[in-house]
C-alpha cells in the first residue's frame, strides 16, 4: 500500500490542477450567490433582463429605434464577455402604446421573470404608469427619452436629458445668435410640452427679459394648423419655439411650408424633432430650422463613427439614429458598468454604485451619472439639411441635470 | 324556489353557473400565482361593463360604443379619493404646494379644485362611483329614446361621448392627470393596497360584486321586465302599442348598465393602482364590446368568460409572440364573428341544438331505411329541423 500512495499523488496531480485552473477562472467570474442575494434571474452563465417598449400601437414607431439600440449594445456587451462573465438574456415585453398594459408587463418582468433589470418607455405616461410598480417591487428601470423632470427615483436611471438641460442653453444660444426678443410657443398637449413651455417661458420673462407673445397648444395627432399659422403671420415672432410631438410634426412643418413660413424668413427651434422624425417630415420641410439635442447622428467623434457604423450594420443602411436612439444604448452599457462597479447584481447595490460612474465610450462623447440617477450631458444645437441630417452648430459645456429647477416651477 | 327558478330557467343553467363560480372563486386562486391572480382580477373588473352590454345590447339590442366613458368616470371617481388619500402634505412636502396631487403642483395649480373636494369622503367617492355614471346615462338615454334615436345613431352618439370625455381629461391636466392619468395610488383609508394579502382581499371582493351583478342580470333577464326589453328589441312598435314606456324601459337598462360599469371601474383602480384616459376613449369601449362579442352577447357568463378568455389571450399572445400578436388577436375576433355570431356561449348552447339536429336526421333516415310508408313522416322530422334551430 505504501508504494501506491505516490502513484496516487501523480495520478491525482493533474487533478488537483485542474481544480486550481477552475478556481481561478472562477475567481474571475464571481459565484452567483455572491453577487446575486436578492433572488434575481442570474445563473452561472447567464443573466436575464427585460426590455419593455411599445412594439404595437401608436408609439412603435418612436420606440423601435429604443429597442434596436439598446439590443445592439446588449449583443456588443456579450459579444465582448458578458456581465461578471455572464451572458445577457432578453426577455422582450411589448407595452402596446397602452399604460395599463406597460404596468402589468413591468409587473410579469420583476416578479415572474426576477429580471436584473429593464430597459424601457418611451413617454411619460408609460412611466407614471410602471414606476410605483419599479418602486414597490424594487426593480431598475434605465429610461432613454428626453423629459419633463420633476421626478427622481432610486428605482429609474434616466438616460435622456430633463427639461433644463434641453432648454435654458438651446434658448441662451438662440438669442445671442439672432438677437431674438419675442417667442411663439407651441406644443403638443400634454405634459412634457406644457412643463417644457413653462420652463422655456420663465426663462424667457425673467432671464432673457424677452416677451412671449403667444402659447397654444394641440392634441395629439392634430392636424390642422392653419390658424395658428395665421396667427403666427400676425403675431410675427422672432423665435417660435416648437415642442409638437408624433405625427402631429408631418403636417405643422409641410403647413408651414406651404403657407411660406420658411427658415429664409423666420428662425424656428425644436426639441421635439430627432434624425427619426425629419424621416417622417421629410429634410425639405424642415431645412434650414434649429433643434436643440444632446445627440446628433452627425456628431463628429470617434465613438460615435463606431457606433453608427455599428447601427447601420446591424439594421440596415437607411436607418438613422436619432437622441432617444443613442439615450437607448447608453442604457446596457451604465448598466454594466454599475454592476462591475458594485461587484454584483443587486438592485440596491446598483442603485448605489450608478452616481459618479462615467462613461467615456458614449456616442454623443462622455456621460457622468449624477446622485439624482439622470445624466450630465452637452447640450447641442443642430440645423437641419435637405438630407434629414443636421449641422451641428453650437455645443455646450456638460450640464448638470436639475430636476426640480428652482424658480422655473 | 321561485325565485331560484327565476335565476335558472333549467338545470344545465344552474349548473353552468355553479361551474362557474367555483372557477373564478376556488380554482383560479388556488392554481395561479398572486401576480396572474391580480390580472385575472383586471379581467373580471371588465366583466361588470360585459354584464351591462348583456343587458343593453342582447337583450335590449341597443349597441352602445361608449361604455368605457362609465366605466372611466367610475375609475375616475374612485382615483380621485385614492390620490388626495395619497397626497397628504407630509408626502407631498417637495412640492409648491403640498397636501394637493402631484400633477395639479407641476401645473401650477395651488389650490384644490372644487369638484375634487367632496372626494375627500370616502362615503361620497363610493357613492359617486355608481351614482354619477347612472346619473350621466340617465340624462343621456332619456334625451336620446325620447327622441326614438336607436341602432348606429345611438352608437355613433355614444362613441361621440367617449371621444369628448377622454380629450376633455386629456386637455385639462391641471385639474385630471391628463394623459398621465392619476397614478401612484397608495392605500385606501390607510389600507396599503398594494400588498399581496389586499390584492387577494380585493380580488374576492370583485368576484363577490361581480358574481351579485351576474345574479341581478340574470334576474332581470328572466322576470317579465326581461321579456318586455327583448319583446322591444324584435318588435318595438307593438309594444308600444301595448302601452309600454319604452323609452324609460331603455333608459333603466341604459343607466344600470352604466352604473354596473362604473362600479368594475373603481374595481380596476383599486386592484391596478391607476387611471388613465386610456380606459376612457374609442378604442377600450369598443374593446369592451368585443369581450361581449366574443363569449356571447346573450349570455351573462358567457360575456364574462369573453372577458376572461380575450383577455387571457391577449397576455399569453403578446407575452410569446411580442412582435405578431395583434395579428393573432385580430385572427381570432374574425373567426369568432364569421362562425359563431352568438359567441362562444353560443357554441355551447348550439352544440345542444346540433345533438337534436343529429337526432332527428338519423330517426328520418332510419325510417328511409324502412319501407315507403313512414317516408313522409320522415320527410316532416327532417322539415322541423330548422324549427329546432330556432332560439
Amino acid at each position: 500500500m505504501k508504494q501506491r500512495t505516490p502513484s496516487l499523488h501523480r495520478r491525482l496531480l493533474p487533478v488537483v490542477g485542474l481544480l486550481a485552473l477552475s478556481a481561478i477562472t472562477a475567481s474571475a467570474k464571481p459565484p452567483t450567490s455572491e453577487v446575486n442575494t436578492t433572488g434575481l434571474a442570474v445563473t452561472d452563465d447567464t443573466v436575464t433582463v427585460g426590455q419593455l417598449h411599445s412594439a404595437t400601437g401608436t408609439m412603435a414607431i418612436s420606440e423601435t429605434g429604443s429597442i434596436q439600440a439598446e439590443q445592439l449594445a446588449i449583443d456588443q456587451i456579450n459579444a465582448a464577455g458578458g456581465v461578471l462573465g455572464r451572458q445577457i438574456k432578453v426577455i422582450k415585453e411589448d407595452g402596446a402604446s397602452d399604460w395599463p398594459t406597460f404596468a402589468e408587463k413591468a409587473k410579469k418582468l420583476l416578479v415572474s421573470d426576477k429580471v436584473g433589470t429593464v430597459f424601457g418607455c418611451w413617454t411619460s405616461a408609460s412611466r407614471k404608469a410602471v414606476l410605483p410598480v419599479f418602486e414597490k417591487e424594487n426593480g431598475m428601470l434605465y429610461y432613454p427619452t428626453f423629459y419633463e423632470g420633476l421626478e427622481q427615483s432610486k428605482n429609474v436611471i434616466y438616460t435622456g436629458q430633463e427639461a433644463t438641460q434641453q432648454i435654458i442653453a438651446g434658448l441662451d444660444w438662440i438669442v445671442k445668435e439672432k438677437k431674438a426678443k419675442t417667442f411663439y410657443l407651441i406644443g403638443s398637449d400634454y405634459i412634457w410640452p406644457r412643463t417644457s413651455a413653462k420652463i422655456a417661458r420663465k426663462h424667457i420673462e425673467n432671464v432673457i427679459k424677452g416677451t412671449v407673445v403667444g402659447e397654444e397648444y394641440y392634441a395629439l395627432g392634430h392636424t390642422q394648423f392653419g390658424s395658428l399659422i395665421n396667427k403666427i403671420k400676425l403675431k410675427k415672432p422672432d423665435v417660435i419655439y416648437a415642442i409638437v410631438v408624433g405625427g402631429s410634426n408631418v403636417s405643422f412643418y409641410k403647413q408651414l411650408k406651404a403657407a411660406g413660413i420658411t427658415s429664409a424668413k423666420q428662425t424656428l427651434l425644436t426639441i421635439s424633432v430627432t434624425e427619426d422624425e425629419v424621416l417622417g417630415i421629410g429634410g425639405e420641410n424642415l431645412v434650414g430650422f434649429y433643434s436643440a439635442m444632446k445627440y446628433f447622428q452627425s456628431l463628429d467623434n470617434e465613438n460615435n463613427k463606431t457606433f453608427v457604423k455599428a447601427f447601420k450594420d446591424k439594421y440596415g443602411a437607411n436607418s438613422v439614429i436619432g437622441d432617444v436612439t443613442q439615450a437607448g444604448y447608453l442604457g446596457p452599457w451604465l448598466w454594466k458598468a454599475a454592476v462591475e462597479k458594485a461587484n454584483s447584481f443587486d438592485i440596491d447595490k446598483i442603485a448605489a454604485a450608478s452616481p459618479g460612474l462615467e462613461l467615456t465610450t458614449a456616442p454623443e462623447g462622455y456621460v457622468k451619472v449624477h446622485p439624482n440617477h439622470h445624466l450630465w450631458s452637452k447640450l447641442r444645437i443642430g440645423q437641419w439639411g435637405t438630407d434629414g441630417q443636421a449641422k451641428v452648430l453650437y455645443e455646450s459645456e456638460l450640464i448638470e441635470p436639475d430636476p426640480f429647477p428652482k424658480g422655473y416651477q | 324556489m321561485i325565485f331560484f327558478r327565476t335565476l335558472f330557467k333549467t338545470k344545465g343553467e344552474a349548473i353552468s353557473f355553479a361551474v362557474f363560480v367555483a372557477l373564478i372563486a376556488i380554482i383560479l386562486p388556488l392554481a395561479l400565482p398572486i401576480f396572474r391572480l391580480n390580472l385575472v382580477g383586471k379581467y373580471l373588473s371588465y366583466g361588470f361593463v360585459a354584464i351591462g352590454l348583456v343587458l343593453l345590447w342582447g337583450r335590449c339590442g341597443i349597441l352602445s360604443l361608449g361604455q368605457g366613458v362609465f366605466f372611466g368616470l367610475g375609475g375616475y371617481c374612485m382615483a380621485m379619493f385614492l390620490k388626495l388619500e395619497a397626497s397628504d402634505p407630509v408626502s407631498t412636502s417637495i412640492q409648491t404646494t403640498p397636501g394637493i396631487p402631484d400633477f395639479m403642483d407641476w401645473n401650477q395649480i395651488t389650490q384644490l379644485p372644487w369638484f375634487w373636494e367632496p372626494f375627500k369622503s370616502f362615503t361620497f367617492a363610493s357613492c359617486a362611483v355608481f351614482l354619477l355614471p347612472g346619473l350621466i346615462a340617465f340624462i343621456i338615454g332619456w334625451a336620446m329614446f325620447r327622441r326614438r334615436v336607436g341602432g348606429v345613431y345611438f352608437a355613433i352618439i355614444t362613441q361621440a361621448i367617449a371621444l369628448i370625455l377622454s380629450l376633455g381629461i386629456d386637455g385639462n391636466q391641471g385639474f385630471t392627470g391628463g394623459r398621465n392619468g392619476i397614478t401612484d395610488l397608495k392605500t385606501l383609508l390607510g389600507w396599503d393596497i398594494r400588498t399581496t394579502g389586499a390584492q387577494y382581499t380585493l380580488y374576492f371582493l370583485c368576484v363577490f360584486l361581480l358574481l351579485a351583478s351576474a345574479l341581478l342580470a340574470k334576474y332581470i333577464i328572466n322576470t317579465r321586465f326581461g321579456r318586455v326589453l327583448m319583446a322591444m328589441r324584435d318588435r318595438e312598435d307593438r309594444v308600444r302599442f301595448s302601452g309600454y314606456d319604452v323609452a324609460m324601459c331603455r333608459t333603466f337598462v341604459f343607466a344600470l348598465a352604466a352604473m354596473l360599469s362604473g362600479l368594475g371601474g373603481a374595481l380596476f383602480v383599486l386592484q391596478v393602482g391607476f387611471m388613465s384616459p386610456s380606459l376612457v376613449g374609442i378604442i377600450p369601449s369598443i374593446e369592451m364590446v368585443i369581450f361581449t362579442a366574443v363569449g356571447g352577447r346573450l349570455s351573462v357568463i358567457g360575456a364574462i368568460l369573453g372577458c376572461l378568455i380575450v383577455n387571457f389571450g391577449k397576455t399569453a399572445f403578446s407575452e410569446a409572440y411580442p412582435d405578431a400578436w395583434l395579428y393573432l388577436m385580430g385572427g381570432t375576433f374574425i373567426a369568432v364573428v364569421m362562425f359563431f355570431p352568438d359567441g362562444l356561449a353560443g357554441i355551447i348552447e348550439k352544440s345542444g341544438t346540433i345533438k337534436t339536429k343529429l337526432v332527428t336526421l338519423g330517426a328520418g333516415l332510419m325510417k328511409k331505411l324502412k319501407p315507403a310508408e313512414s317516408a313522409e313522416k320522415a320527410s316532416a322530422a327532417v322539415a322541423e329541423i330548422p324549427k329546432t334551430a330556432e332560439p
